[in-house]
């Protein structure tokens, strides 16, 4: 099968010697119009990839921050055809920048997995990340989706010990995903020599990407992160962002727009620099 | 019975699920976030030590007798059966328990095993407060730290279980996500877990969530089915023609259920909270109007809409508040070998004041919905036939809520 989106992104990003930047935002968040001119912004702002969360009245894995991102996506109307839809419009104006659903099982589960595949590969959608699907369930959606000629990431943990490893990657693909704490998105941020240690063991073990995610949330954490991984997650700060303008102001979606553009400009900003920084020392 | 049914789909025996993955079926499973996988199956492998640990085994015995109270009496209800005029019907007293249900039953059985691992923390997910109860009790014994998740409305409308666990020493934290119910409260217990994951051990109150906890719990239920099984034998000679309990997640069913469920004269009905009525929307009964769906870690029938969003269910009982069912009791049902009626709200308070009027117990309105289903079904029956219904709970903690909707002040 040809290299995906993902896989020729992650090789470029290689040949410019830098980490990516990966920007979250849940589907539909904070209406369905608003989130579509986010979403076709993102790349122009330094997004290197892009995550979609796909919206779900029961995110266990998630904080409270994308937890109301989800409520208000769904009380805007946002359904999973409708996502398929937005990537599909996406698609039609960006034919390059690698695309991500991430959220959990039972929308899709209700969707119907085998149309769902077939639906997200021809809107454009280049991988899946299912975070209440693990390895022990590959045959619900993880196998069909790799036949397909979807990438399927996973998530490693903290707990994936080196029993477990093997399992996380036995399937992955495209890259892995650390998630750099133990818990929920957007709560502490992560301690950069642990997450150093985490990302070197596997390497060890694996010759996919890295991109480390949870907590993740100023342009100086995410440089921390750009030089020791091959890519940087930012989601809740950004799902932040949204929320703090529907809730403290009027502003119309175009002030709302630009502020998230804004913000991932100042995190693309510092990704691309990490590397050519020096590293300063510690306080 | 001739059976359109695939002969591999059909076991030979309806007790020997799940699969060693969890499966009862297609439903089931292990359908969680990667960092509780590790503990998920650590958790697997201390239980299947433990199960098959004759120690454990009568350790566990001997806290079902000394603390819970076990065996908890099978008591006929001569009053009701006379008034009903039809089958006799017994009552299987777990409402006796100590704490007021049949939720220690399990709780004993899972701190048992936390202790065993070196766990150091409890939490627990409580929907009308019973398993929370339960939960700090058994967490106040055994000297651990305790927490338990319990929706904002739910601890409105079961205050006085609420100050149970605190007066217990557990910490009650209140979940605002959501529809501030039982799921709800699920969904936060898990995120704690995901959090604390290493010295935290979920003691989960159903028969729900992800393997192995659906079985585990099953196991320590099933004390329930296997008494009512020896005292119906010493009482009445055989066994009975029908069981009858009320199912949320389902635990104190297949508590019941579990130990009959290759004994084809048994018929077995699972009564599902219906609410104001299932036509209304306003009902928690999953099987009954529910898909199959994936929360908590399994796949079973789910109250959901065509966007697999979760739909907020509603009944008046907040045991039964929850919008999904164990995974064994969807296979069980997809089988045909368990009956899935409801009962509403409505029919739930009749029965409260019948059985109270009655028969002298005042039970708990979960097993209301229950007895709502013997009334329908005992007078269709003849006198030598033989219910026996699973009075899981007292309804104490219910009067609140009962007066509330007979305008009575407290």
């Amino acid at each position: 099968m040809s290299p995906t989106r993902i896989e020729r992104r992650f090789a470029d990003l290689q040949k410019e010697g830098r980490a990516g930047l990966i920007t979250f935002i849940c589907g539909g968040d904070p209406n369905p119009q608003a989130f579509q001119a986010i979403l076709a912004g993102l790349p122009a702002a330094g997004a290197d990839l892009i995550e979609i969360g796909m919206p779900f009245s029961d995110p266990m894995a998630d904080g409270p921050t994308i937890q109301a991102g989800n409520l208000r996506a769904l009380a805007a109307g946002m359904t999973l055809a409708r996502l398929l839809t937005q990537v599909t419009a996406f698609r039609e104006k960006d034919r390059t920048t690698p695309l991500v659903l991430m959220g959990y099982y039972n929308p899709i589960h209700r969707y119907g997995p085998a149309r769902f595949l077939d639906d997200a590969l021809s809107a454009g959608v280049d991988g899946l990340i299912i975070v209440d699907l693990p390895p022990e369930e590959d045959e619900e959606l993880c196998l069909p989706a790799l036949e397909k000629g979807l990438n399927f990431i996973r998530l490693a943990t903290p707990t994936t010990d080196a029993a477990r490893l093997p399992a996380v990657l036995g399937n992955t693909s495209g890259f892995i995903y650390y998630v750099s704490i133990t818990g929920i998105t957007g709560a502490a941020s992560p301690v950069a020599d642990a997450v150093g240690d985490a990302v070197a063991h596997l390497r060890r073990h694996t010759d996919l990407p890295v991109a480390v995610g949870f907590g993740i949330r100023t342009p100086e954490q995410a440089a921390g992160i750009a030089r020791i991984a091959d890519a940087a997650v930012v989601g809740s700060a950004l799902v932040e962002e949204i929320a703090s303008r529907v809730e403290t102001s009027k502003a119309d979606s175009a002030e709302l727009i630009g502020a998230v553009h804004a913000r991932v400009r100042g995190l693309a900003a510092a990704v691309r620099a990490a590397r050519k920084d020096p590293v300063e020392p510690g306080p | 019975m001739a059976t359109a049914l695939d002969p591999q789909q059909r076991p030979n025996s309806y007790r020997t699920g799940p699969d060693e993955h969890g499966h009862f079926g297609n439903h089931g499973g292990r359908f969680v976030a990667e960092t509780l996988m590790p503990n998920i199956l650590e958790l697997e492998a201390a239980y299947n030590e433990a199960k098959t640990d004759p120690a454990f085994q009568a350790e566990l015995e001997s806290w079902f007798k000394d603390y819970v109270g076990r065996p908890s009496p099978l008591y006929l209800a001569q009053r009701l059966t006379d008034h009903l005029g039809g089958a006799r019907v017994y009552f299987k007293r777990d409402e006796l328990n100590h704490t007021g249900a049949h939720k220690i039953n399990n709780c004993v059985g899972q701190i048992l095993l936390a202790t065993r691992m070196g766990k150091k923390r409890i939490i627990a997910e409580t929907g009308a407060g019973q398993h929370g109860v339960a939960t700090a009790t058994v967490a106040a014994r055994f000297g651990l730290e305790c927490v338990i998740y319990m929706g904002e409305r739910d601890i409105e409308r079961q205050q006085p279980n609420v100050f149970r666990m605190r007066l217990l020493g557990a910490e009650v934290r209140p979940v605002k996500s959501g529809s501030r119910t039982l799921k709800d409260a699920m969904n936060e217990a898990l995120r704690d877990w995901v959090t604390n994951v290493r010295d935290t051990f979920y003691i989960i109150g159903s028969v729900a969530g992800p393997h192995p906890y659906p079985a585990m719990v099953r196991d320590f239920q099933s004390i329930i089915g296997t008494e009512a099984r020896a005292q119906i034998q010493a009482k009445e000679g055989r066994l009975p023609d029908l069981l009858v309990a009320a199912v949320g997640g389902g635990s104190n069913a297949m508590g019941l259920f579990h130990p009959f469920l290759d004994d084809p004269e048994v018929g077995i009905v699972a009564v599902e909270a219906a609410g104001d009525g299932v036509e209304t929307g306003r009902h928690a009964a999953a099987m009954t109007a529910g898909q199959p769906g994936v929360l908590h870690g399994m796949r079973s029938y789910l109250m959901q809409d065509n966007d697999g969003q979760i739909i907020e269910p509603h009944s008046i009982s907040a045991g039964l508040d929850y919008p999904g069912i164990g995974p064994e009791h969807s296979w069980l049902k997809d089988l045909g070998r368990i009956e899935v009626a409801v009962a509403t709200d409505a029919e739930a308070l009749e029965a409260f004041a019948l059985c109270s009027k009655l028969e002298g117990i005042l039970p708990a309105l979960e097993p209301c919905h229950a007895l709502a289903e013997v009334e329908k079904r005992a007078p269709t029956m003849r006198p030598d036939q033989i219910i026996i219904m699973n009075l899981c709970g007292r309804g104490d903690k219910d009067i609140y809520t009962v007066a509330e909707h007979m305008g009575v002040r407290l």
